[in-house]
């Protein structure tokens, strides 16, 4: 199968053609300020280098940082209606509570809460009060609001009220987007519905850059399906992924983990990418990223949902080294690494030059470091490698060796052995693991839920059929699906044996769904 | 006697009372936000210190009761806090003087500062367990011998519940949770009123302020890039139990508690050595090398060693770096009676009470 698949970062967009289990081709071109010049520079790159290949590609995909740097740069976000059905609970905390001044003021539309809602076990917590509803969707009408974020208490285990309530809305204003929370978030009110709120801001910005990739594809003439990547390394089709733009806030990290994955031919491993200022540390788990289970703050947003379990270190080939020896980190030259070390002409002691100096990497001119000693060299980098190995641990969830995928324009860092790792393996073309990542993603369910009156493997059961629904419905084959995930937690203080339960499954893309 | 809670106090509060949490207790988040939020309106809130209270003036001892998971969706509410204190008030026919925590580790910290932010009542700086347990019994009032009732519980909707009697704090333990779970297992209640004669005997007194010490110390470290562990030994008069990294985690749900062991690998100066801790909702007792080292009532703290930061037993996780701290328990804890309601053998832990805080006062009276 073909498919092409592409990075948009905010320096460069890159684009990789893969046939089967390899890469054909790779092309890297700096990203523009519209993103749509570079993705059609990439286009036409692989259309031209490939003698024709692209134009029988079954899939393009496309993963970008667009979104998260709209939310991070406050640009191009939409006002919204922020709708709560959950009164007569958690009315002193309203919605935007915990955001961000400057956020809040540019997003805040028409707030309001409604009686409703539901109990952990299903019962109703009050009757949803319709006319408050169709009230505040009035005043989010007059208000000129086409973008509505909905959410309802305990709405992940009981989703009636947001759909009853979306549907008066729609009545209200008939073209608004509606962003439901069940659809994004997990337990956890306050989080789940900042990420509702983050969606629904994102809405037209979204639209238009769907439209703009699939007018870019279009014009290259290549005549196959969009897909857009997620968070968990995942894809969904453009129509689709264009209503949730949360779902691809990691998705940078996530497929630089899932290239690293595919490039190395390893499924298990925890992946290590040294930049130019950090040290991303993530666990694969049968080819995925481990997702978070902790709150993850994107732009100031406290917000839990479908991401991965990242661990970043203030360690790059640009860190600042003190002169003596005595601190390493954290801060970094960054992008002006070339121009700033020591080796680059420059006069800062970075990391970089002491990888040089002791012989570990060729850069630059390794004379303006030769009077570093080999003994303060040495225990600088010893020191480094200590850095990675304790981030290496504590990402671990159990006891054993794994192997380590070095991945990064700093992976020189990394020692050729690393205390609780069997192997460090340096993954070939990892300059490009991020469009590689793209190309290869697959479609996936996920469940996360809280059972009670069940015993474990009842609920595990449910749960699982549940994921293998959702994994169809976002365009997996049924055939190809396999569990990935799965996780129970006892719940203190709760009867009847209750326990939360996530599964997660994935499978091979089906025929070219909707495309 | 009386001074006012400043603004970056909450943020001490919310630091300190998840620390004497001791696992459990319920994250401050919620809560903290709240009086955060009531604070930037202008509200603001008084600690008054337990003597300035007459003997025979009424004091409001409350609580939210219920699983912290519903509490991530039902959020914590100042209007909600409130109901109960004014039940009980007209249930009683006399006002109260002031209102008090049960439990001063955990969410329920700031339970008296939201009903103070609504009342106007001044926050008595004491609480009844110094730390947070799982059950009502688990009090100094209940060790003292005072009575159990009667107690209000409100809920969000129109029902309210009051227990007018029980027989014995089990019995009003097993009814009000029960009650709990019907609505929805969450609910405010506040517990048998108390003088304030009472309270100056029998309470754990100035345990906001010392929460608020704790947090502070924390803060400050961080600020300064010291070791805020080392600053919240030094607040606490603590003692550094055992530093190293978890290794293994286990847990069940038995009676609606979260029940489960966790071992700890030694780094540093306990390099080769393990720990052992077990948890009911809250770290009960601790084992260095398969010996007792550490054992409730004093309280057992799990830190992240390099942020400082509490780690309850709900999100112990493999692989985190950890400093495991012991603080003294408040004496009335410590007396027989006090370990009969609160020691090791309260939790099922077939053992005395070790302590790194010297012999247990048997003679201390309560």
């Amino acid at each position: 199968m073909r498919r092409i698949g592409i990075d948009v970062g905010g320096t460069n967009t890159d684009a990789v053609l893969i046939d089967g289990g390899s890469v054909r081709h790779a092309v890297k071109t700096a990203t523009t300020a519209d993103v749509l010049g570079g993705i059609r520079t990439a286009l036409a790159e692989l259309r031209d280098a490939d003698g024709g290949a692209a134009a029988d590609v079954q899939a393009v995909v496309i993963g970008t940082t667009h979104f998260t740097n709209a939310v991070i740069e406050r640009r191009a976000l939409q006002r919204v209606g922020a709708l709560r059905i959950g009164l007569p609970a958690s009315a002193s905390l309203p919605p935007f509570v915990d955001w961000p001044e400057d956020l809040a003021a540019l997003v805040g539309g028409v707030v309001a809460m409604v009686p409703g809602g539901h109990e952990y076990d299903g019962r109703p917590l009050v009757p949803l009060d319709h006319g408050a509803v169709r009230d505040a969707a009035k005043r989010m009408a007059d208000a000129g609001l086409r973008s509505i974020a909905i959410t309802a208490v305990f709405s992940p285990l009981t989703a009636a009220c947001e759909i009853e309530a979306a549907r008066i809305v729609r009545e209200e204003i008939p073209h608004a987007a509606l962003t439901l929370s069940h659809e994004l978030g997990r337990i956890g009110l306050l989080e789940r519905e900042n990420v509702t709120l983050l969606n629904a801001c994102l809405q037209d910005l979204a639209a238009h850059a769907t439209a703009a990739f699939a007018a870019a594809l279009a014009e290259s003439g290549i005549a196959a399906p969009l897909y857009l990547t997620q968070n968990d390394g995942t894809i969904m089709h453009a129509d689709l992924a264009r209503r949730f733009p949360v779902y691809s806030f990691a998705s940078g990290p996530t497929n630089s983990m899932r290239g690293a994955a595919f490039l190395s031919g390893l499924a298990e491993g925890v992946v290590v990418d040294v930049g130019g200022t950090t040290t991303d540390i993530g666990y694969l788990k049968g080819g995925f990223p481990r997702e978070a289970n902790a709150a993850v703050a994107i732009g100031g947003v406290r917000t839990l949902f479908r991401m991965p379990d990242l661990l970043s270190l203030g360690l790059g080939g640009g860190t600042e080294i003190a002169a003596d020896g005595s601190r390493v980190g954290p801060r970094s030259v960054g992008f002006r690494l070339a121009e700033a070390a020591l080796v680059f002409g420059g006069d800062t002691l970075t990391a970089t030059d002491i990888a040089v100096a002791a012989g570990r990497v060729t850069l630059g001119d390794p004379r303006r470091v030769a009077a570093l000693a080999p003994g303060f060299t040495a225990a600088l980098l010893a020191r480094m490698g200590a850095m990675i190995e304790e981030g290496v641990d504590r990402m671990k969830t159990e006891a054993g060796d794994v192997t380590l995928l070095a991945v990064g324009g700093g992976s020189f860092l990394i020692p050729d052995r690393v205390a609780g790792c069997d192997a460090v393996v340096r993954v070939a073309h990892h300059a490009v693991a991020n469009a590689v990542g793209a190309a290869i993603a697959q479609a996936s369910g996920e469940v996360d839920q809280v059972f009670t009156g069940l015993g474990r493997d009842a609920a595990i059961a449910a749960a699982t059929a549940e994921a293998e629904r959702r994994a169809v419905a976002a365009g997996a084959a049924a055939a190809t699906l396999r569990l990935v995930e799965i996780e129970d937690i006892p719940l203190a203080y709760l009867p009847g044996e209750a326990r939360r339960v996530r599964v997660r499954m994935i499978g091979d893309i089906g025929a070219p769904a909707g495309g | 006697m009386i001074r006012t809670i400043e603004r970056e106090e909450l943020d001490f509060l919310a630091t300190g009372a998840w620390i004497l949490g001791t696992g459990g207790g319920g994250s401050p988040y919620l809560s903290f936000l709240n009086m955060r939020r009531l604070y930037a309106g202008g509200v603001r809130v008084a600690l008054l210190d337990p003597d300035a209270l007459d003997d025979d003036e009424a004091v409001a001892v409350v609580s939210n009761m219920g699983a912290p998971l519903v509490g991530q969706e039902r959020l914590a509410d100042p209007d909600f806090a409130t109901r109960p204190v004014r039940m009980m008030e007209a249930y009683l026919g006399r006002r109260f003087r002031a209102v008090m925590a049960v439990e001063i580790g955990g969410g329920n910290a700031f339970q008296p500062l939201l009903v103070a932010a609504r009342t106007g009542l001044p926050v008595v700086d004491a609480d009844a367990m110094g730390r947070a347990f799982p059950e009502a019994q688990m009090t100094s009032f209940a060790i003292a011998g005072l009575t159990c009732f009667p107690l209000t519980l409100a809920d969000i909707r129109d029902n309210e519940v009051i227990v007018a009697r029980a027989d014995g704090w089990k019995w009003m333990e097993r009814i009000s949770r029960k009650v709990c779970t019907e609505v929805g297992s969450i609910a405010a209640t506040c517990k048998a009123p108390r003088s304030g004669a009472e309270v100056k005997r029998h309470a754990i007194l100035r345990t906001t302020t010392q929460a608020i010490r704790l947090g502070a110390a924390v803060h400050a470290a961080r600020r300064r890039h010291d070791d805020p562990v080392a600053a919240t030994l030094k607040a606490g008069d603590g003692k550094m139990v055992f530093r190293g990294k978890i290794a293994d985690v286990q847990r069940r749900t038995t009676e609606g508690f979260l029940r489960g062991t966790a071992r700890v690998e030694g780094l540093d100066d306990d390099r080769g050595s393990r720990f052992d801790l077990a948890f009911q909702n809250e770290f009960a007792v601790g084992w260095r090398d398969g010996a007792v080292a550490v054992t409730t009532p004093d309280l057992i703290a799990v830190l992240d060693s390099v942020s400082g930061e509490a780690v309850g037993t709900e999100s112990l996780r493999y692989g985190q770096r950890v400093t495991v701290i012991a603080l003294p328990a408040p004496p009335i804890l410590r007396t027989p009676r006090g370990l009969d309601h609160v020691g090791p053998r309260a939790f099922g832990h077939d053992t005395d009470y070790v302590s790194l805080f010297g012999a247990a006062d048997a003679g201390c009276a309560a």
